[in-house]
């Protein structure tokens, strides 16, 4: 078993009174290439922060080869960073950036005195060691001869590689980059990859790299932490979390997918698209499934021969293959293949059972927590909405003041009652308008389910999430306001001894 | 028919005129009789004069080591200062450093004479009598209130531009927070350092209303110097003024005062 050089056990991080960490726990093998991967604002580079020391967590710990480390000061863990933008120093030239830890450094020798007898000595490294360590760094990196160099006279390129000679001089034992090859361009970002993993092999350190960019996480890492929303979607490695995607959105966000809702119909058969396939994965009958196809995983064939018929609708070629997208009824599907069709031309597809991954869906329906108004309204997520409390006790109704009269003719004041609030997810539609729903709240995610989207819509006060699905296409971040029809609130009553959430 | 238009050149008059009557000409004008004798000849004997004297040559040496101390005390106390608020995610800093800013509002003159008669309530009370006597401590006690805030806000501003993962590039390389403060703060500091420093020494060798009014006119700094002289030698005067001026220039050089990228001075409010 590989030893674990670092450990995070429930690692939480508030910044003020946002939630940015929510309960992280994950370790890292020694020697291992792993990438913290995520779109912006997931929580990648707060939990890199929180390993340097950066960040100090607000609860949880962080374990180096065994010993919490949580709240030591940056200076004195035994990692360095390859910052973002580098972070050079701009007073000083590359020898003296590159220096700069080695200065810092004591190290212990022993020696021996008159009598024979060894005593040791905390010592700052002499000017020839330190020297000669950065020669070497600046060999690894390819800048020989570069030492007298000012920073404001390197390439983005070159100044990228000093910050790394920086790093690796110290000889730590973990190595983490944070976006190192964000502010290169492409053809210089591919050569940078490369160079990186061959220098991790030649190192053999842990190196721990933070990026939001897919195809940069599959190529170097041995394993990938997809990250979203402060929490871990899925550790594997690159093969794993490519082939089989923990959930829809590990499978949107890592490469390009297909997603479908789908039925689990038999043993091993799942139904979607109006048709039924057969997959590996193994669900309970009847069961509501979220289906995910690898573009290059549909088979074009002849429409006769396909499960699946439909129009090709658009044919974009993409160098190595065609992305082409066909209309099977009211969904779309998108192939990628090394042949090209018409656009209009009608054809067949067929998907392999290993090509088709099924997920439980995450969400099913809403459920929040919510307080009857004076109104006889409910209130939750930021908002007010209109809601029939009757349904709370059963053959109950309203009088002319409003107040509840129970079957048994018991007078209710509900004010003030807390109760459950549960909204399916096709009873939300979203407006425009601010003033049309009970609460306004920002677009967050747009997922493409073939026929329809998935959204998410966040509260901007209590962060509550509404998740439905529409047919209309909206643009993340977009203000809306949330709309929820009076008859489409179920409200159940909340029992005391029950736990808040 | 020509439309007469007003060109960006002819936007430059107004101030062209004003360089030219309050600036060169005034400078030729003491350049001609720094260099002249009464009767109007070319003469040395000024430039002679000026370095053989002892008590001309001491006040310029007077004038210099209580701009020094000045800038010194200025320096020691800004710094920390502007440190902490550039450092600092407070929200209100703007407010704190709108306090630091406020006196230079108020006409100095007045200022000084505020704190003169604080001087002298004082030094009425028991035990304080030998504030009345401590002419030099009054006049650099003056010249620090007076220019302190002259040396925060380029300290400040520097400070603000630095950026805040440079600290945590030390930190990250072993460098403990005294050894961050030493080897990047400082260094990274120092236009700032430079720009405090000429904007409190320079004002702190000649403004000598601050001198007479809170050194019963004992102490002599060179621009009360200068305005003596001009009461019965303008030659003379303009001799001294030239030398100050050159004394300006070379430390101006050589504080590297004149790179235009450096130049920070009060960029902030």
């Amino acid at each position: 078993m590989a030893e674990h050089i670092i450990e995070l056990q429930n690692v939480t991080k508030y910044y003020d009174d946002n939630l940015v960490i929510d309960n992280v726990s994950f370790y890292v093998n020694k020697g291992e290439f792993i990438t913290f991967l995520g779109p912006s604002g997931c929580g990648k580079t707060t939990t890199l922060r929180m390993i340097a020391g950066f960040d100090l967590p607000t609860s949880g710990k962080i374990l180096l080869n065994g010993q919490d480390i949580s709240l030591l000061p940056p200076n004195r863990r035994p990692v360095n960073t390859v910052f973002q933008r580098y972070a050079l120093f701009p007073h000083l030239n590359v020898f003296e950036n590159i220096a700069f830890g080695l200065k810092c450094k004591k190290v212990v020798n022993t020696y021996e005195n008159d009598r024979g007898e060894q005593y040791t000595k905390k010592e700052k490294l002499s000017k020839k060691e330190i020297s000669d360590k950065v020669k070497k760094a600046l060999e690894i990196v390819d800048l020989e001869g570069f030492e007298k160099r000012s920073i404001s006279t390197l390439s983005g390129g070159q100044q990228q590689r000093v910050a790394i000679a920086r790093a690796i001089v110290n000889e730590p034992e973990i190595l983490l980059l944070d976006e190192p090859l964000g502010a290169l361009d492409l053809k210089m970002r591919k050569e940078m990859q490369i160079e990186l993993k061959e220098m991790h092999r030649r190192l053999g350190i842990t190196f721990i790299y933070v990026t939001h960019d897919q195809e940069e996480a599959l190529t170097m890492s041995d394993t990938i932490i997809v990250m979203a929303d402060g929490v871990v979607q899925q550790i594997g490695t690159p093969a794993k979390i490519y082939n089989e995607p923990a959930n829809t959105f590990v499978a949107d966000f890592i490469g390009e997918s297909n997603i479908f809702n789908g039925t689990v119909v038999g043993d091993k058969k799942v139904k979607f698209c109006g048709k039924t396939f057969d997959c590996l994965d193994e669900f309970e009958k009847g069961e509501p499934a979220d289906v995910v196809v690898r573009p290059e995983d549909i088979l074009m064939t002849t429409p006769d021969r396909g499960t699946l018929v439909g129009e090709v609708i658009s044919v974009v070629f993409k160098g190595i293959h065609y992305e082409i997208t066909a209309q099977v009824g009211k969904y779309e599907l998108v192939i990628n293949s090394t042949e090209s069709r018409k656009i209009g031309e009608m054809i067949g597809m067929n998907i392999a059972p290993d090509g088709i991954h099924l997920m439980k869906p995450k969400y099913t329906s809403n459920i929040f927590d919510g307080v009857i108004t004076k109104r006889n309204t409910v209130r939750f997520a930021d908002g007010e909405f209109e809601c029939d409390v009757t349904q709370l006790y059963p053959g109950s109704h309203l009088d002319e003041e409003d107040y509840l009269i129970t079957a048994a003719g018991e007078k209710i004041d509900l004010t003030d009652t807390e109760v459950k609030v549960e909204v399916g997810l096709y009873d939300i539609s979203i407006s425009d308008d601010a003033e049309a729903g009970g609460t306004t709240g920002r677009i967050i995610s747009i997922i493409y389910k073939g026929d329809h989207y998935r959204l998410i819509v966040r509260t901007e006060e209590e962060e509550e999430d509404f998740v439905f699905a529409t047919d209309d296409l909206w643009n993340e971040n977009d203000l809306v306001s949330v709309i929820i029809p009076k008859d489409k609130i179920k409200l159940t009553l909340k029992h005391t001894e029950e736990k808040k959430r | 028919m020509k439309i007469p238009r007003f060109s960006r050149k002819t936007l430059c008059i107004p101030y062209a005129v004003f360089l030219i009557f309050f600036v060169i000409v005034p400078m030729l004008v003491i350049f001609f009789y720094a260099f002249t004798d009464s009767n109007m000849h070319l003469s040395f004997n000024n430039f002679v004069k000026f370095f053989s004297d002892p008590t001309k040559l001491s006040t310029i040496v007077y004038s210099l080591v209580i701009a020094l101390i000045t800038t010194v005390i200025c320096l020691v106390i800004a710094y920390p200062v502007a440190y902490i608020l550039a450092r600092s995610t407070m929200k209100r800093k703007f407010v704190i450093l709108m306090l630091f800013v406020l006196p230079m509002w108020i006409n100095f003159v007045l200022r000084v004479n505020a704190l003169r008669e604080l001087f002298n309530l004082l030094s009425s009370l028991d035990g304080m009598a030998w504030l009345a006597g401590s002419n030099y401590f009054k006049t650099v006690f003056g010249m620090v209130y007076d220019f302190l805030p002259f040396m925060i806000l380029p300290l400040y501003t520097t400070m603000l531009k630095i950026d805040p993962s440079l600290y945590e590039a030390s930190a990250d390389l072993g460098a403990s927070g005294f050894a961050t403060f030493t080897r990047v703060t400082i260094p990274l500091s120092v236009p700032g350092i430079m720009s405090g420093v000429t904007m409190v020494a320079l004002p702190s060798m000649t403004n000598y209303v601050v001198s007479d009014m809170l050194g019963n006119a004992k102490v002599t700094i060179i621009g009360k110097f200068i305005s003596d002289y001009f009461g019965n030698d303008w030659h003379m005067g303009s001799m001294i003024a030239l030398i100050l001026l050159i004394v300006v220039f070379v430390s101006t050089w050589f504080t590297g005062g004149f790179k235009s990228e450096e130049n920070v001075r009060g960029t902030s409010l």
